[in-house]
C-alpha cells in the first residue's frame, strides 16, 4: 500500500482560513444542524421523553390563546348582534360603579308612561323600544326548555338590534298593540324544541299559557352572553309581561335606543337625558334618577374580562411550557454529561468552543421545535374535539407562528446553560471521563 | 527542520495547597518525518507531555513552537484549529462516535475544517480504503473487531493530513497479533513522509520508532536513536 494523501489531495488550508468567516458561520451552523439531526435520531427514547413535556407546552399555549380568541371573538360578536349604536334607559346603572346600589334600588322604575313621553319627545333616535324580562319555561309538547329569558317588547324592538330571521318575522304593530300571544323564538330554543324544524305556527306554552311561533332568529353564535345572548331568548309582546310573567321587582322596564349612527350617539344620549329629566319632572338641583346604558360600557367590560381571562390563561400555559422548558434543561444537562467523552473527541480534533455551543443550542433548539409541531398537532385535533362541543376555536396562520416562536424560543433558552457546560469542557478532562 | 521545538517547559499542577510538577523541565526537538516513541513509567510526566504536544493543553511556563507558530501563548480557538489542522490523533480506546458509522467518524475533522461535503466524503473514502476498510464504511464503531476501530481512527487522524500523527498507546487495548498489524501501518505512514509521535510503555512496540525519549519525573531521562529498530514486514 502506497501512502499517498499528501498527493491526492492539493488541499490548500490556508484558503480556507482567509476571509470566508461569513461562509464559515453559515457551514457550522448547517453542519451543526445535521450532527444534532444525528444525536437525536441515536437517542430516539430520550428525545421523544423530552419533547412530551414541550409537546404539552405548546399544545396548551396554543390551544389557549385561540380559546381566548374565540372568548373575544364571541363577545364581540354579541356586542354586534345586540346593535353597537344603542343606549339604554334603565333605572340601573349597567356598568359605572360610581353611583351606590341602594341609591339606584330607591330610584323609581322607568314605566311604561314615561317611555311614551320620552318616544313623543324625542327626535334623533331610529327606532324606541320598551323591554321587560321574565325568566320562565318553555314547553312543546314533551320537550321544555327551563329558565328562559323572556323579553317582552314591542314592534319596534327588532330594529334596535341586528338580528335576522331563520324563518318567520317579528311581531307586526298590530299583534305588538294587541299584545297577541305570540312569540320569536332564538335559534337555540328552537333547536331544543323543534329538533327536527318546524317551529313555525306551532303553539308552545309558556308558564303555561299558550303562545303561537310567528319568527325564529338566525344563529347568533355568541355564547358566552349566557341568557342575555339572543339564540338563548324568546320574544312576546311586553303586554303578556305584565300579564302573565310580573316578576315581583319587574314592574320596571328599559327603554332600547338605536341612535342614527355612531357619531349620533353621543347628540342622541344628551336628548335623551333632556327629555327624560323632563319626563320624570327633575328640577336643576336634582340628581338623574335614571342612567342612560352605552354599548361602550358593554364593550370596556369585556376588554376587561377577556383581559383577565388572558393573563390568567397564558399564566397557567406558560407554566406549563416553562415545566418542559426545564424538562428539555434537565436532559440536555443528562445528555452533556452522558456525551463528555463525545465531546472531548470533538474537541480534540478540532471543534471550537463555538461550535460545540452551536451543537447542542441546535439539538435542543430541534426537540423543541419538533415538540413545537406536534404539538400544534395535538392542539388542532384538541380543537376539534373542542369545536364540538360549541366552543369556537380556530387555529390559524397565527397559533402556527406562535408554536414555531415559542418552541424555538424555549429550546433556545432552555438548550444555552446545558450548551454553555458542554463548550467550556477542558478537551483532556473529557477524554478521561469514564 | 523542525516541526516541534520545545524549550524548558514545565506544567504544574495545583493540588489543594501543594503545587505539582507534572513536567520540570523539558526541552526537545522533533523534525519532519521522524518516528518518535516517548516512554516512561505512569507519573513520568509521560500523559502531560502528550496532551501539550497534542496542543490539548499549554504550559505552565515555556516555549512550544509548532511549525512556527507559538502554540504556549494560544488560546482556545486557535488551540482548537491547530489541533485540527496539525495533529492526527490515535488513542489507546479508539475515541469514535460510537452511534456514527466509520465514514462519518472520519469525516468528523474534516467538517471541523469547513470542508464541503462532497469533498469530505471523498477524502474519508480515499483515507479509509488506504487503511483497508473499504468495505467497512458504513459499519458502526460496534460491528467492526478492535482493529478494524484503530484503523478507522488512523484513518480520521490522517484523513486532514496533518503535519504529525500523536499516537497514545495505540495497540494497548489489541491483541499482539492486531497491535502488530497497527504498528505495520504505522511504519506505512511514516514511509509515507509522515511524522510519528508513539507514546508507549511497552519497550518492544517503542522498538518500532527510530528515536526513544524516556522521561522520568517530569524530566528527560534519556533521548536515544534506536539502533536495533524493529521493521515490520
Amino acid at each position: 500500500m502506497k501512502w499517498l494523501l499528501t498527493d491526492i489531495f492539493q488541499f490548500d488550508l490556508i484558503k480556507i482560513e482567509i476571509g470566508f468567516e461569513m461562509k464559515n458561520l453559515l457551514f457550522e451552523i448547517k453542519e451543526g444542524l445535521l450532527i444534532s439531526l444525528k444525536a437525536i435520531r441515536a437517542n430516539k427514547a430520550r428525545s421523544v421523553l423530552t419533547t412530551l413535556g414541550i409537546i404539552i407546552g405548546v399544545a396548551s399555549v396554543v390551544l389557549m390563546s385561540t380559546a381566548i380568541k374565540g372568548i373575544d371573538q364571541s363577545f364581540q360578536a354579541g356586542v354586534a348582534s345586540l346593535g353597537s349604536d344603542n343606549l339604554y334607559i334603565d333605572k340601573w346603572a349597567w356598568f359605572d360603579n360610581d353611583i351606590p346600589w341602594w341609591e339606584m334600588r330607591n330610584r323609581k322604575d322607568i314605566t311604561m308612561e314615561d317611555f311614551r313621553a320620552y318616544k313623543d319627545l324625542a327626535k334623533l333616535p331610529i327606532s324606541i323600544a320598551p323591554s321587560a324580562n321574565s325568566q320562565r319555561t318553555i314547553k312543546y309538547e314533551e320537550r321544555s326548555v327551563q329558565f328562559v329569558f323572556i323579553t317582552g317588547t314591542d314592534f319596534n324592538y327588532i330594529n334596535t338590534t341586528n338580528l335576522s330571521f331563520d324563518e318567520g318575522r317579528f311581531f307586526t304593530e298590530l299583534e305588538s298593540n294587541g299584545g297577541r300571544s305570540v312569540v320569536v323564538l332564538g335559534s337555540e330554543i328552537s333547536k331544543k324544541l323543534f329538533p327536527q324544524g318546524g317551529a313555525l305556527n306551532q303553539l308552545i306554552k309558556i308558564g303555561g299559557n299558550r303562545f303561537k311561533v310567528v319568527g325564529v332568529l338566525e344563529e347568533q353564535g355568541s355564547w358566552v352572553m349566557g341568557g342575555w345572548n339572543p339564540d338563548n331568548q324568546a320574544y312576546v309582546p311586553i303586554q303578556n309581561i305584565f300579564k302573565y310573567f310580573v316578576s315581583r321587582h319587574s314592574n320596571g322596564i328599559t327603554i332600547n335606543i338605536r341612535a342614527e349612527n355612531s357619531q349620533m350617539v353621543e347628540s342622541t344620549k344628551e336628548e335623551a337625558l333632556g327629555i327624560m329629566r323632563r319626563v320624570r319632572g327633575l328640577k336643576y338641583d336634582e340628581k338623574n334618577d335614571f342612567s342612560i346604558n352605552q354599548q361602550e360600557g358593554l364593550l370596556t367590560n369585556i376588554n376587561e374580562t377577556v383581559g383577565v381571562i388572558q393573563i390568567a390563561g397564558l399564566l397557567i400555559t406558560g407554566l406549563a411550557l416553562f415545566v418542559g422548558a426545564i424538562g428539555i434543561m434537565n436532559i440536555m444537562f443528562v445528555s452533556v454529561k452522558e456525551r463528555t467523552r463525545e465531546i472531548g473527541i470533538r474537541k480534540a480534533i478540532g471543534a471550537t468552543k463555538r461550535t460545540i455551543l452551536g451543537q447542542f443550542i441546535s439539538e435542543s433548539a430541534i426537540i423543541c421545535l419538533i415538540g413545537g409541531m406536534i404539538g400544534l398537532g395535538v392542539a388542532i385535533i384538541g380543537s376539534m374535539i373542542i369545536a364540538q362541543f360549541d366552543f369556537p376555536v380556530t387555529i390559524d396562520i397565527d397559533a402556527v407562528i406562535l408554536a414555531v416562536t415559542i418552541s424555538l424560543i424555549t429550546g433556545v433558552i432552555s438548550g444555552f446553560a446545558p450548551a454553555y457546560t458542554a463548550a467550556k469542557l477542558d478537551p483532556v478532562d473529557a477524554l478521561r471521563y469514564e | 527542520m523542525n516541526i516541534i521545538n520545545i524549550e524548558h517547559i514545565a506544567k504544574i499542577y495545583q493540588v489543594g495547597s501543594e503545587e505539582v510538577h507534572a513536567l520540570a523541565d523539558v526541552s526537545l526537538r522533533i523534525n519532519k518525518n521522524e518516528y518518535v516513541a516517548i516512554m516512561g513509567p505512569s507519573g513520568s510526566g509521560k500523559s502531560t507531555l502528550m496532551n501539550i504536544l497534542g496542543c490539548l493543553d499549554t504550559p505552565t511556563k515555556g516555549l512550544y513552537d509548532f511549525s512556527g507558530e507559538n502554540v504556549s501563548q494560544m488560546n482556545d480557538n486557535e488551540l482548537a484549529s491547530i489541533r485540527n489542522r496539525q495533529i492526527g490523533f490515535v488513542f489507546q480506546t479508539f475515541n469514535l462516535l460510537a452511534r456514527s458509522d466509520a465514514l462519518h467518524n472520519v469525516e468528523l475533522p474534516l467538517i471541523y475544517a469547513g470542508v464541503s461535503s462532497h469533498e469530505r466524503r471523498e477524502r474519508a473514502e480515499a483515507a479509509l480504503e488506504n487503511v483497508g476498510l473499504k468495505d467497512r464504511m458504513t459499519h458502526k464503531p460496534n460491528e467492526l473487531s478492535g482493529g478494524q476501530r484503530q484503523r478507522v481512527a488512523v484513518a480520521r487522524a490522517l484523513v486532514t493530513n496533518p503535519s504529525i500523527i500523536l499516537a497514545d498507546e495505540p495497540t494497548g487495548n489489541l491483541d499482539t497479533k492486531t497491535g502488530e498489524d497497527i504498528m505495520r501501518l504505522f511504519h506505512e505512514i511514516h514511509e509515507a513522509g509522515n511524522t510519528i509521535i508513539l507514546v508507549t510503555h511497552e519497550e518492544y512496540i517503542a522498538e518500532h520508532a527510530a528515536r526513544i525519549i524516556r522521561l522520568r519525573d517530569g524530566l528527560v531521562e534519556r533521548d536515544e536513536v534506536v539502533i536495533n529498530r524493529y521493521i515490520p514486514v
